[in-house]
């Protein structure tokens, strides 16, 4: 290592300085047309210019700062410790783990458990709305389709770009066996997901021949096509109005929470009626479909199916070779992926009491497929971690109305929400390239079993 | 018949616009294997830029002619989108050359999200239509094309020489091709691999702004959320043409503006992007690699 990389020598920091007057000049004509001016509509409804001088400064400023730090300070930082790290000679994945590390799925899995009385306690009925729903039921939704896709992507390795059309159906399939029949929420939610994984299948077997980039652009289409057909055929699912009055969820038959019905669950036990207990009913649903989730993807990785998923992600050549139906192999992934995005699907439904087609654009597949990377493929906690991490962080914005107080009072932290989550994104994945958790525990092993860094999985090839 | 040819020109123009953007697509996936998801929200920045030139020239010279206005939109569009993805290209792409394949992937649809949110936070979310710029409509028989049709037509056919010219004829071109068949060979034998995909990315920026000043001028109209839709479809074109194949780009393109535009005058509007993806798909089934593209080898 040579002094130059030294931080404060003079040399990095000419640099620095270098670099964040470049940026400084680079942000400043990237900037200037469209932070510099604002267009807008006068009285006349005719489009308008102004210029916005200030904030195009902000912007410049923070771009030329920003850079100066990084190079005079963040990256000799990196750099130096990823020197010490080589020098010392320690794997990156260690094996000794502190107690939080080693019981976190329990301890996780207790305070899922106690959460919606916890908040119940804490902020009081009103108040705990919000957080088991926004917050516990909005996040356990994500985890779910996360943990579903990953079956697809991080086990079989089939880049899928049209999940949310699986969600879609499950949905609407709920939304509408629900109110033209009357089916209860108990009867459609398992026939949501068979729909779903037909769909699935429906869907996988012309995609078979494909591979990569390919299989990612055709599941795109279909994803739009199942949303613009949901658009387009207004006769049966309403168009853009989408579906309202989508019928609850019962206690398993026995209650209900519709609050007029002569069962109605608060009545039952002498309740004063809030909608808090339907919401802590559907939390604890959520979490036991997401625990399913879980539990079948751990069982089905140690079954000849879930070993032929990985075969077929790591070589399929090889797989083929060895007698492996990548066939039935990939409509299986497709399939059982769909079917949890169903499950995911109809319980929206009944949580939201109504659907539309906006919920399913392929924003929704993004974030679903960006959650699951974002984790790091194929390892269930680093997904739950990612996605407590994005969806919750971008639930939390919603929240933060103090930043009116510095912004002034037209400011909507809303508005900013799903830039925030862009470039969560972005920064989570150069600095993680891996996913949060970057390191996997193979289901075959030698000998005993040890933990591998995520560098040594493949990503598949469709 | 008469009703059948005008339909063609309508796809011919939409399909010229479809296929500058493609072109953008496919030749960053040739050169580096990587889909670029935020191409389509290049695509909507140009005509973004080329929107404000637009308000700032006519308000500034209230009787600027219409070619220099529109040469004026194409340029600052051309080097405004070539700086953005010049720069998006070095902070959010390049630290991941090299790294799994899905990484880049994720940060160019965690880009396409920022590019298109960025507009709707600076520029607000409404609909921001102009004046008509070129409004001349010729009449051949009964047959009426516009002259911004014919223009569109004219200036996508002079870029794709140009580009051509570039790709085949010059050094440039010639290291993009090296860089495109075995990056690490290039390297060794002297093309600066960095640069040339530095400049790969300007050129299907500056292609894609051409396209959204276009866009702009045919529709009148440019939103935030423009960037998807015609994105998607473009980059279905370049599949649909054999992705890393530039005359596939441009075949491809053509394709889908002709499927689109037939399809919503014979059978419905509301279903011709069904109709566009749904041809996709049985296109890539029957044939995998596209109409031009080469048969991908599988190698162990």
């Amino acid at each position: 290592m040579t002094a130059a990389t030294e931080t404060g020598h003079p040399n990095v920091l000419a640099k620095a300085v270098r670099e964040g007057i470049f940026a400084g000049v680079i942000s400043f004509f990237m900037f200037l047309l469209f932070v510099g001016v604002e267009t807008y509509q006068d009285i006349n409804n005719a489009l308008v210019w102004r210029t916005r001088w200030g904030l195009l400064a902000i912007f410049v400023l923070v771009a030329a700062v920003s850079r100066f730090l990084t190079v005079a300070f963040i990256k000799p930082h990196i750099d130096r410790r990823k020197l010490a790290k080589a020098k010392s000679g320690v794997l990156e994945v260690s094996e000794q783990k502190n107690f939080f590390h080693r019981h976190f799925l329990k301890i996780a899995l207790i305070f899922l458990l106690v959460y919606p009385f916890l908040s119940l306690l804490i902020v009081g009925k009103q108040g705990s709305l919000k957080y088991v729903d926004n917050f516990g039921i909005q996040i356990l939704i994500y985890v779910m389709l996360a943990w579903g896709l990953n079956i697809v992507v991080g086990l079989a390795g089939l880049l899928d770009l049209g999940y949310v059309a699986f969600y879609a159906v499950g949905a609407y399939s709920y939304a509408l066996l629900s109110s033209y029949f009357g089916f209860s929420f108990w009867l459609l939610l398992p026939m949501s997901g068979i729909l779903a994984a037909l769909w699935g299948i429906i869907l996988g077997f012309p995609v078979l021949r494909l591979r990569g980039d390919y299989l990612a652009i055709v599941t795109l289409a279909f994803g739009e096509i199942i949303r613009l057909v949901l658009i387009n055929w207004t006769e049966v699912t309403k168009g853009t109005f989408g579906i309202s009055g989508i019928a609850k969820a019962s206690f398993f038959g026995i209650w209900s929470f519709d609050t007029g019905s002569a069962n109605s669950f608060v009545k039952a036990w002498g309740l004063s009626a809030s909608s808090v207990y339907y919401k802590i009913f559907l939390f604890y649903i959520i979490l036991a479909l997401c625990m399913l989730t879980a539990y079948v993807t751990i069982r089905l990785r140690r079954m000849p199916i879930g070993r032929a998923w990985e075969a077929l992600r790591e070589d399929e050549i090889a797989c083929r070779s060895l007698g492996i139906n990548t066939v039935t192999t990939k409509l299986t992934a497709f399939a059982t992926g769909a079917m949890f995005g169903g499950f995911a699907g109809s319980f929206f439904a009944a949580r939201q009491g109504f659907v539309s087609p906006e919920s399913f654009v392929f924003l929704e597949s993004a974030v679903i497929l960006a959650i699951v990377v974002l984790g790091g493929m194929g390892s269930l906690t680093g997904i739950a971690i990612a996605a407590v991490v994005m969806v919750g962080g971008t639930e939390v914005l919603r929240e933060m109305s103090f930043l009116k107080a510095v912004f002034g009072p037209d400011f909507t932290p809303e508005l900013y929400r799903m830039l925030l989550f862009g470039l969560a994104m972005i920064i989570v994945m150069l600095f993680k390239p891996r996913g949060f958790v970057g390191s996997r525990e193979p289901t075959a092993f030698l000998k005993e079993r040890r933990a591998v860094s995520g560098s040594f999985t493949k990503e598949g090839h469709g | 018949m008469e009703y059948f040819i005008q339909q063609l020109i309508n796809g011919l123009t939409l399909g010229s616009i479809y296929g500058l953007v493609a072109i953008g697509y496919t030749m960053v996936y040739g050169i580096i294997g990587m889909i670029n998801f935020a191409h389509g929200d290049i695509f909507m920045l140009g005509g973004f830029a080329a929107l404000v030139v637009f308000l700032i020239a006519t308000s500034f010279f209230a009787g600027i002619p219409v070619a220099l206005l529109l040469l004026l939109m194409l340029l600052v569009g051309m080097l405004m989108t070539g700086l953005w993805n010049w720069t998006i290209e070095r902070v959010a792409y390049r630290p991941l050359r090299g790294s799994f394949r899905l990484a880049p992937l994720i940060t160019a649809i965690g880009m396409s999200i920022v590019l298109s949110n960025f507009i709707q936070v600076t520029q607000g979310p409404r609909n921001k239509p102009i004046p008509p710029m070129v409004t001349d409509v010729f009449h051949i028989g009964g047959i009426t094309v516009s002259l911004k049709q014919v223009l569109i037509v004219i200036i996508t056919a002079v870029l794709l020489f140009a580009f051509w010219y570039i790709v085949n004829k010059t050094p440039l071109g010639r290291a993009q091709r090296a860089t495109e068949q075995d990056r690490k060979m290039a390297a060794l034998l002297g093309v600066d691999v960095d640069r040339t995909i530095s400049i790969t990315f300007i050129m299907g920026a500056a292609l894609a702004a051409v396209a959204g000043a276009m866009y702009l001028m045919y529709y009148g109209v440019a939103s935030f959320n423009d960037g998807f839709i015609p994105g998607v479809k473009a980059f279905t074109a370049a599949v649909l043409g054999g992705i890393g194949s530039l005359p596939g780009a441009v075949l491809g393109g053509l394709l889908i503006g002709l499927i689109e535009s037939l399809w919503s005058a014979y059978f419905s509007i509301a279903y011709k992007d069904v109709a566009t993806f749904a041809i996709l798909a049985f296109v890539l089934i029957f044939k995998p690699t596209g109409i031009l593209g080469r048969p991908e080898v599988e190698k162990v």
